[in-house]
């Protein structure tokens, strides 16, 4: 039913097996199958297609070395052009400025206020950083509590503004109350927007401009399906962000959002969220994330066999 | 209006001057539905159906193909009659629902525009803060409590989630409610934990009411991609969802993906979320949907 890539390419294997090269008869009919698996692993139709051409350009012709099957030889074109998509090494944030200003930007529900908190722990715990988290999301119900609670769990102060519905003025506010107590990160929190609301991506574009961020994140939930690329083109339109975070991949899903993402607007993934705790926060894994598209795990163990 | 039909212009310029429905045409349209979400086995069973179909009624035109296309996709969205044939039961008192769903999909604010809706038919509506792991969840619903005028039954933070189910349903006999809702912290469907928990606020519900929860809706968000499948399998087993509400159906995202669930689990849709407001839920509409597939 929902097969994975390596049950497909064990089937395309036995297609190529007994060749001694890799010809466009031969790889079209794996090729097909590799797409269909990219699209099983939610990574974008056009995206999908554009992997799977250059994936093709690189195997046509290649003689297949007696140590290696055409197969094998395959897969390991596929993961060398995936690993080469997803950024050849894990990117750093970047904190300039005293207070340095973070600003998390996303849709409704990815993940923004627990990362907030995660962040700034990881920060402390980890940087030596005197981080604190400011709470301008002033829409959603009980939002300002929520990172209350979090900040108290990890020991780092929230401000807001109880009752104020201006989150330019509060972020502002929060960067000037930082700098008298001598906090030298500060993480804004924002309400979830979806990239159609002209009036809310509006409100975002005057936060980025007034707070002056030397780090956005783009907030993306990994189990994100085709629309992964519009939100982000849109986002990236408004916010030119510096980096990406992909949220609860603690799941079991695939997470071709990632390439998608990485593809469409080419900035790094720099966070991976893994679960609800406070210290569930990962700095990103180009290859690993290649290898979960791909369903390498099992792929790599299929060519072992083989 | 420029962009509108933008897949329908591409569908009749691909079948101008044409007899039948060629490569080209099918092209174009496993195209709309793979960007759409519907997810490859789904759209290669539609695109068989009408290939049966186009051979067997002799395809004219792009209306007739349009129509077809959208029968066709309307057909796997299930079938299976609401139980129920009121959105609340006049005999079944107190009804009871629990929402269950991954982590952010829009439980709680659904149970808030649920308790709304159901409130202007009439109903008196009882809702329990069953999350009692995710920071402030509980204040979150209180808070549409509040906005709306339905009574919040809750313990502490971190108390056992069975244990306030437990007490939403007695106390909505208690005050002889007519709903009761019960909102439940979101959870990924591999945490094997997690979803005994659920089961366990199932069985802890029915030492209440034997027959509830009537309703137990999956909450599935429509920009989630082709893991809502394992979602819906996941949670079905420990909870036997009855429906399905997609929300953020507002945003660019089509939720493609339900049509596939909703076909192989046999599971129908009931209610789509449209923003973030109270008057934002609808009663789903097939028909409406599979149109804004090709509309947008
Ligand atoms: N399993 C898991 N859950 C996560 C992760 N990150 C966030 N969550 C959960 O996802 C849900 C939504 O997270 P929030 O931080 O409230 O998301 P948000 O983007 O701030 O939401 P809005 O402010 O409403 O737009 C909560 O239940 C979180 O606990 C993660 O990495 N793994
Ligand atoms: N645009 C839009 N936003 C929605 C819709 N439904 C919910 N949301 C937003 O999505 C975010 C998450 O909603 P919640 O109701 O907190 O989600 P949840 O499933 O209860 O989250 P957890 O309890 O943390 O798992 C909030 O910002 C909601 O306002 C909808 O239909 N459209
Ligand atoms: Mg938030
Ligand atoms: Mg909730």
């Amino acid at each position: 039913m929902f097969e994975n890539l390596s049950d497909k390419i064990d089937k395309a294997l036995h297609i190529l097996k007994g060749h001694g090269k890799i010809t466009e008869v031969n790889v079209a009919d794996t090729l097909k199958e590799v797409r269909r698996a990219l699209l099983d692993a939610d990574v974008n139709f056009k995206i999908a297609k554009e992997f799977t051409n250059s994936v093709k350009e690189k195997a046509l012709g290649q003689k297949v070395l007696t140590s290696l099957q055409p197969g094998q030889l395959l897969v390991k074109i596929m993961r060398d052009e995936m690993a080469a998509l997803m950024g050849s090494k894990a990117a750093d944030i970047s904190l300039q400025g005293n207070p340095a200003v973070v600003l998390i930007a996303g849709l409704q529900g990815s993940g923004k206020t627990t990362f907030s908190a995660k962040l700034a722990n990881f920060l402390k715990r980890k940087k030596g950083r005197n981080p604190m988290l400011v709470a301008a999301d002033v829409y959603r119900p009980a939002a300002i509590d929520q990172l209350k609670v979090l900040g108290e769990q990890i020991q780092v102060p929230v401000f807001a503004i109880e009752g104020n519905k201006n989150p330019v003025e509060i972020a502002q506010k929060g960067i000037e109350h930082a700098k008298t107590l001598g906090h030298n990160v500060v993480i804004v929190d924002t309400a979830g927007r979806l990239s159609v609301d002209q009036e809310m991506m509006d409100e975002i574009a005057r936060i980025h401009r007034a707070v002056k961020p030397s780090e956005t994140l783009f907030v993306v939930d990994a189990m994100t399906g085709q629309d992964a690329v519009n939100t982000a083109k849109a986002f990236n339109e408004v916010l030119d962000f510096d980096g990406v975070v992909l949220t609860k991949l603690d799941g079991d899903t695939r997470g071709g959002a990632a390439l998608t993402i990485k593809a469409t607007v080419n900035k790094p993934i720099k966070f991976v969220g893994t679960g609800e705790k406070m210290d569930a926060i990962d700095i990103f894994h180009p290859d690993r994330m290649a290898d979960r598209i791909l369903g390498m795990g099992d792929v790599v163990s299929l060519v072992e066999r083989a | 209006e420029k962009t509108r039909n933008s897949f329908l212009h591409r569908l009749g310029k691909a079948i101008a001057g044409r007899s039948t429905v060629d490569d080209e045409v099918l092209d174009e349209l496993e195209e709309v539905l793979l960007t759409s979400d519907v997810g490859v086995e789904t759209t290669l069973k539609i695109i068989d159906r009408i290939k049966l179909r186009v051979a067997k009624d002799k395809y004219l035109g792009t209306n007739e193909l349009n129509t077809i296309l959208k029968e066709e996709i309307a057909a796997l969205l299930s079938e299976k009659k609401d139980q129920f044939d009121q959105e609340i039961p006049l005999d079944v008192k107190p009804f009871v629902v629990l929402v269950v769903g991954v982590n952010g999909v829009g439980k709680t604010t659904t149970i808030g525009k649920l308790a709304a809706r159901y409130k202007k038919l009439g109903k008196n509506v009882v809702l329990g803060a069953g999350d009692t792991f995710r920071a402030a969840a509980i204040d979150q619903l209180v808070s549409w409590g509040e906005r709306i005028g339905v009574p919040v039954i809750k313990q502490q933070m971190g108390s056992d989630p069975a244990s306030v189910a437990y007490d939403t349903v007695q106390a909505a006999l208690n005050r002889n409610a007519d709903v009761a809702i019960i909102d439940t912290a979101g959870r990924l469907h591999n945490k094997i934990h997690l979803m005994n928990e659920l089961s366990k606020i199932r069985k802890v519900i029915q030492k209440v009411i034997p027959e509830a929860p009537h309703e137990v809706f999956l909450v599935i968000d429509a920009s989630t991609g082709q893991n809502a499948f394992e979602q819906a399998r996941q949670f079905s087993q420990a909870t036997q969802v009855t429906s399905l509400v997609v929300t953020k159906l507002d945003g660019t995202a089509k939720g493609g993906v339900v049509i596939g669930v909703s076909d192989q689990l046999n599971i129908p849709v009931k209610y789509i979320g449209v923003g973030e407001g109270t008057e934002h839920l609808q009663p789903f509409d097939k028909h409406a949907f599979v149109e804004s597939f090709f509309g947008r």
